[in-house]
């Protein structure tokens, strides 16, 4: 660099940065599909995996779907709005892992059921005091965060 | 007056050992308030209990392991167009500084996510990204150590320094191009309403504060370090000559 002139490098710098740009645009586009760590309930209804496939599921676990069955199986629904999938997990589940909050799950999609082997509760960006919940709840303004 | 004089080392010295104290001492003062303050005077999270005060280290450390490589990005272009020895050099001190901040992050994120997510790692897009980053600070420290000539290190480290601010960039913002991660968006924000609660977020405050500072007086007392081990070196070529 330190045989160009300086308008030079400065001009060989802005080319430099412009590539760099947009060659991370068009990985970032090409591959977004395998850079996105989850399918939502909606992705897999319009196209569903092959039963072997293993791949990721997430969404909001419907309201009011959770059943215990017997010894460690759990079934619920999980949903992102437009479409909802039913999932069937046996295995202990993460402490956040409640109705209406996420949850990424991994596993196969067979016979419209999805089977997991293993559940993440995703956590959102919000973040409030016991006691502020607490107060909220009395005065029945309290709203369960999406 | 103008900025560049800063980029004289002589200059540089001077200003610097007048600033470095009030760095340091500030740096200490805000940590201390705000770590006491979130770890001891703050109530549980509704749902996350006593871990959500991993986010007083979490959440400055991941912001100063970006910020470190943005200043470094920063110092290097000026290297690069206008050739001051001491831009290439507070580069160069940034990048340990900087690795340490990614390592923190990476350690508190694998130490929150156990317990919330019930997994210590996975291939999010935020979080690849920013072990991705990592690994940048790695290669960034060694490149400088390989090559003898300090022009040519300097040159060869800021292009480096270019390229891994694509990652840089990209663990700050992947959760806004990839909406399908594991990791959540931002907690902290300039719209009140989707902000943290002010419980966490004032003792947040002083956390941020801390850390920056503490950046800027280690980066100042590093640069300073180097500036002298260049005239250390210089001394020694000269009399190895006469």
């Amino acid at each position: 660099m330190k045989s160009l002139k300086k308008t030079r490098r400065i001009q060989v710098i802005l080319v430099a940065v412009v590539a760099l740009a947009l060659s991370t645009a068009l990985i970032g586009y090409a591959m977004r599909d395998g850079i996105n760590f989850f399918r939502s309930p909606s992705q897999v209804v319009e196209t569903p995996p092959v039963e072997s496939e293993v791949f990721r599921l997430g969404g909001l676990v419907e309201e009011g779907s959770i059943e215990r069955g017997q010894g460690e199986v759990i079934r619920f629904r999980v949903t992102d709005g437009g479409a909802t999938v039913d999932v069937v997990y046996k295995g202990v589940l993460p402490d956040l892992f409640s109705e209406g909050q996420g949850m990424i799950g991994t596993g196969t999609y067979m016979n419209g059921v999805f089977e997991a082997t293993e559940i993440l509760a995703k956590h959102d960006e919000t973040y409030m005091p016991k006691e502020v919940v607490d107060a909220l709840k009395e005065q029945g303004v309290y709203q369960e965060p999406e | 007056m103008s900025l560049w004089e800063y980029a004289n080392p002589k200059k540089f010295m001077q200003t610097s050992q007048v600033l470095l104290p009030y760095f340091a001492v500030l740096a200490a003062v805000c940590l201390v308030i705000g770590l006491v303050w979130g770890f001891f005077f703050t109530t549980d999270d509704y749902r996350q209990g006593a871990t959500v005060k991993i986010i007083y280290l979490h959440v400055p450390a991941a912001m100063m392991a970006i910020n470190a490589w943005v200043m470094m990005l920063i110092t290097s272009l000026v290297w690069l167009v206008r050739r001051h020895h001491v831009s290439a050099l507070a580069a160069k001190a940034a990048a340990p500084i900087g690795l340490v901040m990614t390592l923190i992050a990476l350690i508190t994120g694998a130490v929150w996510g156990q317990p919330m997510w019930g997994t210590w790692w996975v291939w999010d897009p935020r979080l690849t990204s920013f072990l991705i980053l990592f690994l940048f600070y790695l290669g960034y420290i060694a490149l400088w150590e390989a090559v003898e000539n300090p022009d040519t290190a300097a040159d060869l480290t800021s292009i480096l320094c270019l390229v891994g601010s694509v990652f840089a960039l990209l663990s700050r913002y992947a959760v806004n191009f990839w909406n399908q991660g594991l990791h959540q968006g931002a907690s902290l924000s300039l719209d009140e309403e989707t902000n943290v609660h002010n419980e966490y977020y004032l003792p947040l405050l002083f956390c941020i504060a801390g850390f920056v500072l503490l950046f800027v007086a280690l980066v100042l007392l590093r640069t300073r370090t180097e500036i002298r081990s260049r005239r250390i070196q210089a001394i020694m070529a000269r009399e190895r000559l006469g």
